[in-house]
């Protein structure tokens, strides 16, 4: 157990980094997650996670990789989803990092 | 299931080494927040989705509550994922079996339930409903056909 | 296919349930709380009487001794298993399905 410290409020995470309640996040927060990630957030960075707080919003879960690439591709087209564009984004797997920036908890199904 | 290692994996016999796709049946008998056990199934189908595996879900007795409409837990203070069974569809789990008779004895009708639907991938994404209501007969018949079945 | 119910007849429905779903030539194991339902002169055993030429049933023995439930008074036709009886079944049967 650690915590992210932004504007220093220390907002708590669990050992492998994702926030522990949901509540705390804003996109400020997600700057700072994904700097901790080696990760620069661009605007391609932003569709994605964004997508992810939408689906979390409509469904109360983090959708597993391929079922976000297959979500993505449909809403997105397939240039963006496909596994390569995903990864080129999150190089150490998107569904688990990007939830990470997204402040969601680790995608069911994610081991 | 223990009786699963040992039954022999078809190994390419027809030379195509297809991998053998299995029925599996989660069967759903709880209320959702009275004990774990309705979203612990929810979790194991989502997980074990990833397996691609010929899946479909029963909801009998209490288990018909876990599709109601409208359950709204905050003033309970525990997560609801009613909504997740929507999520079904993107996962591949697209058929959901609901006995109409635990339906009756509860006093509730396929309207009480949440719209739960799927794009068909082989008619063009065309939107289906997920939910199935079948009698009791037509349950153990499902029952019957499977390969595996875990209960809930 | 080898049906299991582990719970009390007079406490969930279980057992009814499970007995609505069998199919002829099923066999049910009643185990832990469930070997209540193997018990004749109770409300529960008219649900079972109906379908004794049609399914198979047995008992965990060390469940019925462990409740001081002795074997005579069983249900005619009940059969009691030990642990390794309990295996057998589940071996002879392509699928198990536990009533919870």
């Amino acid at each position: 157990m650690g915590a992210y410290v932004l504007n220093g409020v220390e907002i708590p995470h669990d050992e492998e980094g994702y926030i522990t309640d949901l509540g705390n996040w804003s996109k400020e927060l997600a700057v700072l997650i994904a700097k901790d990630e080696n990760i620069e957030m661009t605007d391609e960075h932003w569709e994605v996670v964004n997508f992810l707080r939408e689906y979390y919003e409509e469904y109360q879960i983090a959708p597993a990789i391929r079922v976000l690439v297959k979500a993505i591709k449909k809403s997105l087209g397939k240039e963006k989803g496909n596994n390569k564009y995903l990864y080129e984004l999150f190089p150490y797997g998107p569904a688990k990092q990007a939830c990470k920036i997204a402040g969601l908890p680790k995608p069911t199904g994610c081991v | 299931m223990a009786s699963e290692a040992d039954k022999p994996e078809a190994e390419g016999a027809e030379g195509g080494g297809a991998e053998v796709t299995k029925k599996f049946l989660y069967v759903n008998r709880k209320a959702p927040y009275g004990t774990i056990y309705a979203l612990e199934s929810l979790e194991v189908v989502l997980i074990g989705a990833a397996f691609e595996q010929d899946v479909s879900l029963a909801f009998l007795d209490d288990g018909v509550y876990q599709l109601t409409k409208n359950q709204d837990t905050k003033g309970i203070g525990v997560k609801n994922f009613s909504p997740t069974y929507k999520a079904l569809g993107d996962y591949e789990v697209t058929k959901l079996y609901v006995e109409k008779e635990s339906l009756a004895e509860r006093g509730l009708t396929e309207a009480d339930l949440m719209e739960i639907t799927y794009e068909d991938e082989d008619d063009d994404w065309a939107e289906k409903p997920s939910i199935r209501v079948v009698s009791r007969e037509e349950m153990a018949e499902i029952m019957a056909e499977q390969d595996v079945i875990l209960s809930f | 296919m080898l049906h299991t119910v582990n719970k009390s007849p007079f406490e969930t429905s279980t057992l009814l349930s499970c007995l609505r779903h069998a199919r002829e030539g099923d066999a049910v194991l009643l185990i832990e709380d469930g070997v209540y339902g193997a018990l004749k002169g109770t409300t529960v055993a008219g649900e079972i009487w109906p379908r004794k030429g049609q399914l198979a049933f047995y008992v965990l023995g060390p469940d019925l001794e462990a409740r001081g439930l002795d074997k005579s008074r069983l249900i005619d036709g009940f059969k009691v298993v030990d642990y390794g009886g309990f295996v057998d079944l589940v071996a002879e049967h392509d699928v198990t399905q536990s009533w919870l």
